[in-house]
């Protein structure tokens, strides 16, 4: 297996999740419920724990150790998705993004759960049980708020149609899209996002939103080779803020 | 964190005569007998008043509280403290949710107290009222000002109010936790490079002060503390949890070489007691009432945070739905 097609898409999942993480824990002490407080510093737990998961990964493929991969790269060493950076912004946009983030993450877990290429695949069974409370989580706010009052139903509407094309980025294909999918590692983009769609229809179905229209809107891509929004050095520089004082201290 | 509601203010205990002696003598032999007094159970209006002042104010100590450290959640160095972070302030948020629900069970209701709590009127632990200038600061809060709250809350948890005292029983496990954290992290910077030696150590000496206040006022200042201490609602005096306090943690402090910014800090060996420069009562009084370094910001987050997610509320709510108090 080529091993630089693995490095690139764990890069990927780790990034992705150390991001999402990062802006959820920023809900800590700001939600608009105290049990949604809770919520988001909880899935930022999992998400930043998973990250650590697939940068471990990583250091045993020979790359630096998670401390110096997560906190002393800049934005355009990063391959997470533009989605994930974007900021909280209020709290109708912070639960779009988790709602249209973890239903295609919990595709790519369970199709990593089955890889050919097992420590990926040992990593992605022991963790998708956490990523599917965070769609359950998602799915069941989502129904709530989607169906209540107009205001609300507005704002998650709103929300919906900002965040759709940058949705779709997150499934922009590497250019070992092929490799992966022949070595049998998971799907490819393309799968996940087919069943990604069946998914977060029949969520949508059931409010009173509706899904733009897939086929009018351009992607965002970029964030998976490193070109990112204005937003994502800024969060970088902030994570490093005290682990730069001294990067070979012990904190 | 964060304990200690009651220090700071106390209700007046002059208008006893207008409950029914009898209820009022069975009340206070079930509490010497060391039973727990329920939600439903008959209980003085002072009684009543007290524990939601006090449970109110401990649960917004909780949500402050959170603040100071919460900032430094994005800014934690390595993953190790990021995600120990994040644990430590999600529970204190936790413990605000379940304080909350306790102090519901007296009849008021969350939605009311978080008004109170951005309007003034009701107040949270003072220290909160200063700011985390670095990592270092947060450090400190979470290791001595979590071994301060400890300190208060054991006591406490011996409280007469079951709701009250369950909680916090489960509030002290996790907090023993983060003691742990604290306690950790100040070790890694008291004996890390001469950069994190000089943090601490800068932290310890802003944060001193504010800690020696908070216990409350000395015992010669506070006043209608004996109705209280018999019902089994304050169950230690604050210059007791100060000096219990001293004892555990300064030694400890000592240890990890650094020093207390207090030249009169040291135990009298005849008396068993710590001697130290009394702390700075006035300003105390005046942070407490609002003019504090964080005052105005803290409430103004709390604010911005109510007034964004009201929407969300408003959402939730089912006209339908009757008020119910939770179950503590």
């Amino acid at each position: 297996m080529n091993e630089l097609a693995i490095k690139d898409l764990l890069y990927k999942l780790a990034d992705d999740q150390l991001i999402l993480g990062h802006r959820n824990s920023e809900w800590t002490g700001f939600g608009p419920i105290l049990e949604e407080d809770i919520a988001f510093s909880s899935m930022a737990q999992d998400k930043i724990g998973h990250s650590l998961a697939f940068y471990t990964l990583l250091q045993e493929l020979g790359e630096a150790d998670p401390d110096t991969v997560a906190f002393t790269r800049n934005a355009n060493q990063f391959h997470n998705s533009q989605l994930v950076e974007l900021p909280n912004g209020e709290y109708d946009f912070s639960l779009i993004r988790h709602f249209l983030y973890d239903n295609a993450e919990i595709i790519r877990f369970e199709m990593l759960s089955q890889s050919s290429y097992e420590p990926i695949a040992k990593v992605a069974t022991k963790l998708k049980g956490e990523v599917k409370y965070h769609v359950l989580h998602a799915n069941t706010w989502i129904k709530n708020l989607g169906t209540s009052t107009e205001e609300a139903i507005l704002r998650l509407q709103a929300s919906l149609n900002e965040a759709i094309p940058y949705a779709l980025g997150m499934f922009e294909p590497s250019q070992y899209e092929q490799e992966l999918i022949e070595a049998g590692v998971y799907a490819g983009e393309e799968a996940v996002k087919v069943e990604w769609l069946k998914r977060i229809q029949a969520v949508i179905e059931k409010t009173d939103l509706k899904l733009p229209d897939l086929n009018t809107i351009e992607p965002k891509f970029g964030g998976r080779h490193g070109e990112h929004t204005e937003h994502l050095q800024p969060l970088l520089d902030e994570m490093a803020e005290v682990f730069k004082i001294d990067p070979t201290a012990e904190w | 964190m964060y304990g200690g509601g009651n220090v700071f203010e106390a209700t007046k205990f002059d208008n006893l005569q207008t409950e029914d002696p009898a209820k009022l003598a069975e009340f206070e032999a079930r509490i010497a007998r060391g039973e727990k007094i329920e939600p439903n159970d008959w209980m003085p209006e002072l009684y009543r008043k007290q524990l939601i002042r006090m449970i109110e104010q401990h649960a917004h100590s909780e949500i402050i509280g959170a603040l100071p450290e919460g900032t430094w959640i994005t800014r934690a160095p390595g993953f190790r403290r990021k995600m120990a972070q994040m644990a430590k302030v999600q529970d204190e948020v936790g413990h605000a949710q379940l304080l909350y629900s306790a102090a519901e069970t007296l009849g008021k209701t969350r939605e009311q107290m978080l008004t109170d709590l951005i309007n003034g009127k009701s107040k949270y632990s003072n220290v909160f009222n200063y700011p985390a200038f670095t990592w270092a600061d947060s450090n400190i809060i979470s290791w001595l000002i979590d071994a301060g709250a400890i300190v208060n809350q054991m006591a406490n948890a011996k409280g007469s109010y079951g709701p009250y005292s369950r909680a916090l029983e489960r509030i002290c496990a996790e907090e023993a936790f983060h003691l742990k954290y604290g306690h950790d992290a100040v070790v890694h910077m008291a004996t890390g490079t001469p950069k994190q030696r000089e943090m601490i150590q800068a932290a310890l000496n802003r944060w001193w002060p504010p800690i020696m206040t908070f216990f409350g006022p000395s015992d010669k200042m506070s006043t209608h503390t004996e109705t209280l201490m018999r019902w089994k609602v304050k169950m230690a005096s604050n210059d007791e949890c100060r000096q219990q306090f001293l004892d555990m943690y300064v030694p400890k402090i000592w240890e990890l070489g650094l020093t207390v910014p207090d030249p009169k800090l040291k135990k009298n060996m005849e008396t068993g007691q710590w001697e130290y420069t009394e702390p700075d009562w006035d300003e105390f009084k005046r942070v407490i009432n609002g003019d504090g370094p964080c005052n105005a910001e803290r409430l103004a987050v709390r604010r911005t945070a109510e007034e964004r997610g009201a929407w969300v509320r408003r959402a939730l709510l089912n006209p339908k739905a009757k008020y119910v108090k939770p179950l503590a």
